[in-house]
Formats: structure tokens, sequence, C-alpha cells
């Protein structure tokens, strides 16, 4: 078999990604996502006690203990896989990256396994936000 | 209302990226990152307090919000601390999400082992 038809043989077989339905897969779980932030911002200003600020910010921590916890159960991955960007887009995903490289590393040791590889995958979400957080701030700030 | 414009928002920039992830060899990490400085970077103009007050919770889920928060934080600080602000503020807004994770992820990778 020359290398030609090999090639027609792999294109031919090789599963073709349904763009439309995925992209619609990540709008629906993408708005449920901000849906449900929106209703827990309302469910925590019920409490009296907390401010609009602290509902955010509850709500945030909401999201996050619960992407975690799901993840570490072991059922979020597939739902990442899934979903694509519907869940790695907010701030679930930043999570999920976090405990997975956490959990994956966890048998290497407390230090050298989870301390040095906790943000194995999100780290650069952090890095690029503070470099270019710092670029803008600076420009806005000479900016007046 | 606030719902509906909140399932809207957030779902249009899921959707966004999910486009640029099938038509683009760019992977999630690559993604995610290009939205936060994104994110950073509609602080300069105060476009993202307006999308803030108009989406809600759409607009602060997403991981731009993070840029923003970073870029809000550092700014803001230099009003009272001048250029130093830029390193004192940064993570202001930001502390409960960063930290929250970390220590989840942290309890959770002691308490839970991986399944494969």
């Amino acid at each position: 078999m020359n290398l030609k038809k090999y090639q027609e043989i792999c294109k031919e077989n090789t599963p073709k990604e349904n763009i439309f339905k995925k992209t619609i897969i990540s709008f629906i779980v993408g708005g449920l996502i901000g849906l449900i932030g929106q209703l827990l911002i309302k469910v925590y200003l019920s409490f009296n006690s907390f401010s609009y600020t602290d509902a955010c910010n509850l709500m945030m921590i909401t999201l996050i203990f619960f992407s975690c916890f799901f993840t570490a159960l072991g059922f979020f991955d597939d739902l990442v896989t899934k979903c694509g960007a519907g869940l790695f887009l907010p701030i679930t995903g930043f999570a999920h990256a976090t405990v997975s490289s956490a959990m994956e590393y966890r048998k290497e040791g407390l230090v050298f396994g989870i301390g040095s590889n906790i943000f194995k995958m999100s780290g650069s979400v952090i890095l690029y936000g503070v470099v270019s957080s710092y670029i803008c701030a600076l420009i806005k700030y000479l900016g007046g | 209302m606030i719902y509906i414009k909140a399932f809207l928002f957030a779902g249009f920039i899921c959707a966004l990226a999910e486009l640029l992830l099938s038509t683009t060899k760019l992977k999630p990490g690559h993604i995610t990152s290009l939205f936060v400085v994104i994110g950073a970077f509609l602080e300069l103009f105060n476009i993202y307090d307006i999308l803030i007050k108009h989406f809600g919770a759409g607009a602060m889920v997403l991981i731009t919000s993070f840029g923003h928060l970073l870029a809000q934080g550092a700014f803001l600080k230099t009003k009272t601390d001048g250029l130093l602000g830029l390193l004192t503020g940064s993570f202001t807004f930001t502390t409960a999400g960063i930290t929250s994770t970390i220590i989840f992820s942290f309890i959770f990778a002691l308490l839970f082992k991986p399944k494969n």
C-alpha cells in the first residue's frame, strides 16, 4: 500500500467532529453555569448578612468547590471532554485543571508531587493574567 | 430578565471559545490564557464593569473576569500607593477564587485517589 492511499484511508476513517453540535452544547452548558451563578447570588443575597460583593465571592467559591468535588469523585473529566468550552472557560475549568493535576501527582509526594505540580495545567492562566493585568494597569496609570 | 441575560452572555462566550477550539489548532490551555488576557485588556476602557452590570453572573463566572479583577485590583491600588500599587494590589479581588481553589485542590488530592 502506498503512502497516498494510506493517507486517504486515514482521512476517511477519522471521525468527523461536528462543530455545530459542539458549539451548541458549549453554548447551553456555559449558559447554564452563568444561570446557576446568578441564582446562587440571589440565594446568598437572601441571607441578609451578606453584601453584594460577598455574595459574588461566595458564588465563585461554591462553583469552585463543586467543580473540585466532582473532579475528585471522578465524573467531571468526562463531562469536560463532552461539554468542551462550556465547562473549561468558566471558573470551573480553572478549578478542574488545578485539582486534577494535584490528584495526578499525589503519588509522587507532598512537596515534589502536589507542591510542584498543582499549577501544572492552570498556571498559565495565573501567569498571563498577572503579566497582562500589570501591563494594562500600568498603561491606565500612566494614561491617567 | 437578568437570568436570561446571564445565560445568553455566558453561553455566547463559551460558544465562541468552542468555535476557536474546533476551527484552530489551539488547545484549551491556549484559549483560557487568551481569554484572561482579553479580560485584562478590556479593563483598559472599563468595558468589563459594564458587562458585569448588564449580564451579572454571566460575565462573572467566565475566566475573563479573572483577568479583569487582577487588572482592576492593580489599578485601584495605584490611587493610594502610586506606582507601587501595581505590585501590591493585583490579587485584591481574586484572593477568594485562588485561595479556595488551592485549599480545595489540596484537600481533595489528599482525600481522593484518581480513578485511572
